[in-house]
């Protein structure tokens, strides 16, 4: 956790020769794996079969149009949406039914679409928040301290109340807060959204620093040129189901990713 | 009016006031946290005054205790049982009335909260009768002490610093500790405070409790200062506390707090000027004109989320 004080500040734009990841690691035991996984929201069937695995160390993203079941494969994987059919894994045990509040023990943390920030408490409360769990002292302020140097506009602000920050500032906070679960693999849940170019930018070379200092992500975006930037594999969702899966290079240079996601 | 009778009716407010304010902090906690008015919470007032009731004749005393020491530990076990029984009840009553209907339309578990009610009416009638019955006044009603030759009961300045006792705990508890903080991030956000390992159930669950365990104290409260308590009790007492959190803003435990003392002077105002039989009409009257004009209440919620 120390290390995170000798990282140099986010940098304005992403540095390319950061975003080539190692080789795919195609060995091993998954962080998480899903399998046909099948999610309904009444009789809509939101998930038609997802499968896919995440390993350690990845940032791995997620794609597709609005509607194409990204959110509801975050959900399903942090248990807020539980599966009619299908398992999930993470770390080679079945979660598929816990509760959502047993799995961020268990290592899952989830920043949410749309932020969901608890807008009247403070900052510093929101991020206690993310520390509910926990009981481990000395560990718990050594995280305050890197997600304070993460974010030092959170620092500035923490007496002050969520719901006052800028949107920016919101989103720095929900996924701070979703660090503070000490999370194995985190679920960013469209980051970027409703960002200024220059957040964005800020944003993605946070999640790239986070993912350096060894916590796994899956990532969904809208802004599938930046998530491709920053990610070694994807998967592209199609109304509920995946439709490939790919190294972020290749997706970025295919030409149907490049008609649908990247303009062209 | 001169000094003495603004004081004495002053702290006669204020007893009333704390007693509504007990009741009315339930109300805004549960509809803080789950969005429903627990039509039954009134209930639970009544059935804590029956609790005291039973428990001071059970152990044997009709009135007055005049040793301080046996006084002030038959209040705190009184206290006690009242509390941790109606705590209970009303976890009980979330976890089988109110938890199934989580997700069912709002008029399902506002018509159960109603239907709730009646049961614990039904309950205590069956058990104790339709008529009022007695509650021993441990406390002496007649002791009191001059302030410029006015007389102030014990009775009141007791029930009048418990009470304040009770809302600054309860405020500590809530904006203070682990706990606190879950059952609010539960009330702002069922699904991000899951998100921080927030048991959303645990969480209901301590709410109900801490709240009827509030209108528990109210009718160990309520036995003590007027003698007697009737089944009928919670019916007209719960809908003044509920004017009350509406008044303060409902979901605002500060404004509870005031809007029950607000109410206090309203009633006691009105008895003094000679409108005793109308006291109840202004209470809802100020009811109606709240929820037409500030229907978030002279509190409100302290900060609109931003999009």
């Amino acid at each position: 956790m120390s290390e995170a004080a000798a990282l140099p500040a986010p940098e304005p734009a992403l540095d390319p020769a950061l975003t080539v990841g190692p080789a795919p690691a195609t060995a091993g035991r998954p962080l998480l794996r899903l399998s046909d996984v099948h999610v309904y929201y009444g009789h809509i069937h939101a998930l038609q079969g997802i499968s896919l695995e995440v390993h350690p160390g990845e940032i791995v993203t997620l794609l597709g149009a609005n509607g194409a079941g990204k959110t509801t494969t975050l959900k399903a994987i942090s248990g807020l949406h539980h599966p009619r059919q299908g398992s999930i894994e993470l770390d080679g045990q079945e979660i598929t039914r816990v509760p959502a509040h047993a799995l961020v023990r268990r290592g899952i943390g989830h920043a949410p679409e749309g932020r969901r920030i608890f807008g009247r408490m403070t900052v510093l409360e929101n991020l206690q928040m993310g520390a509910y769990t926990r009981s481990d002292r000395a560990a718990v302020d050594a995280d305050y301290e890197r997600v304070f140097t993460l974010f030092p506009r959170l620092q500035e602000r923490r007496s002050q109340l969520a719901g006052s920050l800028s949107g920016g500032e919101q989103q720095m906070l929900a996924i701070g807060r979703a660090l503070m679960t000490q999370p194995k693999l985190l679920l960013l849940d469209e980051p970027s959204m409703g960002l200024a170019p220059i957040l964005v930018e800020q944003i993605f070379q946070i999640i790239h620093d986070i993912n350096r200092q060894g916590t796994t992500i899956l990532l969904v975006e809208q802004n599938a040129l930046m998530a491709l930037g920053v990610a070694r594999r994807g998967y592209i969702l199609q109304t509920g189901q995946i439709v490939l899966a790919d190294e972020s290079a290749a997706l970025a240079q295919n030409d149907e990713v490049r008609k649908a996601y990247l303009g062209g | 009016m001169d000094f003495g009778l603004l004081l004495q009716q002053t702290i006669n407010a204020l007893t009333i006031g704390a007693i509504y304010a007990l009741i009315a902090l339930g109300y805004t906690m549960v509809y803080g946290i789950i969005e429903l008015i627990n039509f039954a919470h009134g209930d639970v007032f009544m059935t804590g005054s029956f609790v005291t009731m039973w428990l001071l004749t059970t152990l044997g005393f009709q009135g007055t205790i005049k040793d301080p020491l046996t006084l002030a530990g038959v209040l705190a076990l009184a206290f006690l049982v009242a509390m941790t029984v109606m705590g209970a009840v009303g976890v009980i009553i979330e976890r089988f009335a109110y938890r199934p209907l989580r997700n069912a339309p709002r008029l399902a578990p506002l018509i159960t909260a109603i239907g709730v009610s009646f049961i614990l009416q039904n309950i205590v009638q069956s058990i104790w009768g339709p008529s009022p019955v007695s509650v021993p006044q441990i406390i002496d009603v007649q002791a009191s002490f001059r302030v410029g030759g006015t007389p102030i009961r014990f009775l009141s300045i007791f029930i009048i610093v418990l009470a304040i006792a009770l809302m600054v705990a309860l405020q500590l508890f809530v904006g203070r500790t682990r706990l606190g903080r879950a059952m609010r991030s539960t009330a702002i956000d069922r699904e991000a405070a899951q998100l921080m390992g927030v048991d959303i159930n645990t969480t209901i669950a301590l709410t109900f409790f801490i709240g009827s365990a509030l209108a528990g104290a109210a009718g160990v409260v309520q036995g003590l200062y007027l003698g007697n308590t009737v089944f009928t009790a919670g019916f007209q007492a719960g809908l003044k506390a509920f004017t009350a959190a509406v008044l303060g803003g409902i979901g605002n435990t500060t404004g509870a707090a005031l809007g029950g003392f607000v109410i206090g002077f309203i009633e006691v105002g009105s008895t003094y000027l000679g409108y005793t039989r109308w006291s109840e009409a202004v209470v809802f009257t100020i009811l109606i004109l709240v929820l037409v004009f500030r229907p978030t209440g002279l509190l409100g919620q302290q900060l609109a989320e931003r999009a």
